[in-house]
């Protein structure tokens, strides 16, 4: 019995994780139909500048306690600066390319990103490990959790619901679900789609540097991090669907709660289990578990 | 229409290869072979390319293909190349064909990322895989040609020869293939899938031949890296290695069979120039360069040496 609270607290905290790191991903593929791949790129960079500002947060003395604050600021200052360079000068010739041609894009400016952070920050790793170990631990069933890892709730808590409640209750929201539903008809109506594809790859990557920046004291920041995300989101986003918000949530639940179980009880399988879910979704619903049918195009 | 040139220019540059393999230094055999395991890789991705397909996931075959070379001669003692490279064919063909019947049916993005998925499934596999190693993957035996074991001074040259030959016959077979009716079908699926069945031709099938071949073509490729470096890990099934096929595929173009190894031995060589020369650069510079290729050059570098025929 135990065993099994444990199973669900790092299920939760496992999902919750993963749920804002893919989050961004869904975002750009809903809107923009890009799969993409510098997703991993943001939350490395994510990582990396709450790396270096909260380190120089602390290192002057100021309160530890509003390095949270820093955390946050640093995810939302670097992707307000990378993101729309990229999307202003490369992406947006890029749209009338196929799906696939366009995913091969955004492979090269992942590699070329990789190499910018490692020109920036240096391949030596940065440990931050403050914000994590401030705020103690709690005990469920005999295990202690740190209690850092409730702020992951509750960043996934706050940032899917505010994105839900941005696109169905505000009128931008309703707007880019229109240019989502038909891009050419809305430009048609006069929504300046272009503005609306700046807006959500920004902050489709704001949401991946927000989960780097508070997964950053939990690990020590290396190069490379961006690697093993990608494909974790991929897995996550497709098991849900491309696209889908409610999609991403339960694709995130999915594979944090199998993960958390194959670690308890099978941990040779932890990896395994995660791409073979992603296998047979894609096997039996290629689009995923909240697609709806699709016409077949000629 | 012009006369097919192409055999008798495989067949040349295998030749001047294998002689003039004799005087090259030892590192620079390596960077060849390597070129043609590869390149050979690159060659099943441009099969597919041509029908409009991508494959995030052709490591699992490079990987599958390594590990079955490197799997006889651990448990069998087999190290005799062209088994090694027969086991690696064998088995991504037997896997290719299995998955094919799944893969078939998918296009775009969704084959990108399933043959991704299943190239992760093998990556998570292995990495908790005792028996194999796991993280750390195990070391080839020296390999043998024929039951005759190579003198140190010989090996490299050995392998390099037995690994033209067969990247040449491979390219060549690939080559007749290309003009085949069902070769010729991949652009038009590229095109249009739905003429393509009406016209009475079955786009499903023609993928799955192309998805076994490129899955055989990545086997032999995986087992000569295999042999060449001695040594396999899990890292080979990662999808950064599937990014790096995918890379030389791009970079080269579809526009011939040879334009993949020309590929393969261009990225070995800025793999090795740039990283000596920047450590931290050398993926910049592989990233600017596939922009530059798929926004002014899509039809790959090969398309430079196309005369242009504007009759």
């Amino acid at each position: 019995m135990d065993q099994l609270l444990s199973v669900g607290v790092d299920g939760v905290i496992y999902s919750a994780w993963l749920f804002t790191a893919a989050l961004g991903l869904t975002l750009i593929y809903g809107v923009m139909k890009i799969v993409n791949v510098t997703h991993g790129s943001f939350y490395a960079l994510g990582a990396y500048a709450a790396a270096s500002l909260t380190g120089a947060w602390l290192a002057r003395g100021y309160p530890p306690m509003l390095s949270y604050l820093v955390l946050l600021a640093a995810a939302l200052l670097v992707s307000v600066v990378v993101a729309p360079l990229i999307e202003r000068a490369i992406l947006r010739y890029m749209y009338a390319k196929d799906e696939v041609v366009i995913l091969l894009i955004t492979y090269a400016l992942f590699l070329v990103l990789e190499d910018v952070i490692k020109l920036v920050w240096g391949v030596n790793p940065y440990y931050i490990a403050q914000p994590y170990a401030l705020l103690g631990s709690f005990t469920v069933g005999g295990l202690a959790h740190p209690t850092y890892n409730l702020i992951l709730v509750v960043l996934a808590l706050v940032s899917g619901l505010g994105l839900a409640w941005m696109l169905n209750r505000t009128r931008v929201g309703k707007l880019l679900l229109a240019v989502i539903h038909d891009p050419e008809v809305s430009r048609a109506m006069g929504i300046n789609v272009n503005r609306y594809y700046l807006v959500t790859f920004t902050f489709g990557s704001m949401l991946a540097a927000l989960a780097g920046a508070f997964t950053a004291p939990t690990v020590s920041v290396v190069p490379g991090l961006g690697v093993e995300i990608i494909v974790l989101s991929f897995a996550v986003v497709v098991i849900g669907g491309l696209g889908s918000l409610p999609g991403a949530a339960l694709g995130a639940v999915i594979v944090g709660m199998v993960r958390s179980l194959s670690v308890h009880y099978m941990p040779q399988v932890e990896l395994f289990v995660i791409y073979f879910v992603m296998a047979m979704v894609l096997a039996f619903r290629p689009r995923g578990l909240f697609s709806l049918a699709e016409p077949r195009k000629i | 229409m012009t006369p097919d040139r192409t055999p008798l220019l495989i067949g040349s540059v295998a030749i001047v290869l294998l002689i003039g393999g004799l005087w090259l230094p030892q590192w620079a055999m390596f960077i060849v072979t390597i070129a043609f395991g590869n390149g050979l890789v690159a060659l099943g991705l441009m099969l597919l390319l041509r029908a409009g397909l991508v494959s995030f996931g052709q490591a699992l075959y490079y990987c599958l293909g390594a590990y079955a070379a490197g799997g006889i001669g651990r448990f069998f003692g087999i190290s005799d190349i062209f088994l090694q490279m027969l086991a690696g064919a064998l088995t991504a063909g037997f896997f290719a064909l299995l998955l094919g019947f799944l893969l078939a049916r998918y296009r775009g993005i969704f084959f990108g990322l399933l043959s991704l998925a299943l190239s992760m499934i093998l990556y998570g596999l292995l990495v908790k895989n005792q028996a194999l190693g796991s993280t750390d993957g195990f070391n080839i035996l020296p390999s043998t040609l024929f039951g005759i074991r190579p003198g140190p001074e010989w090996v490299r040259y050995a392998v390099l020869a037995s690994a033209a030959v067969i990247a040449f016959v491979l390219a060549l077979i690939v080559h007749r293939y290309l003009r085949t009716p069902l070769g010729r079908l991949a652009p038009a699926i590229k095109d249009n899938e739905i003429r393509v069945e009406y016209m009475g031709a079955s786009a499903r099938r023609a993928v799955h031949v192309k998805y076994v071949i490129a899955a055989v073509l990545a086997g032999v490729g995986g087992a000569l890296a295999a042999t060449t470096v001695g040594h396999i890990d899990p890292q080979m099934a990662f999808w950064t290695t599937s990014g790096e096929f995918i890379f030389i595929t791009i970079l080269a173009g579809t526009g011939n069979v040879l334009a993949p190894f020309a590929g393969a031995l261009i990225y070995g060589i800025i793999h090795t120039t740039a990283y000596d020369l920047s450590p931290n650069t050398w993926q910049m510079s592989l990233g600017l360069a596939l922009l530059v290729i798929i926004v002014f050059l899509p039809e790959g570098l090969w398309s430079l040496f196309r005369r242009r025929a504007w009759r």
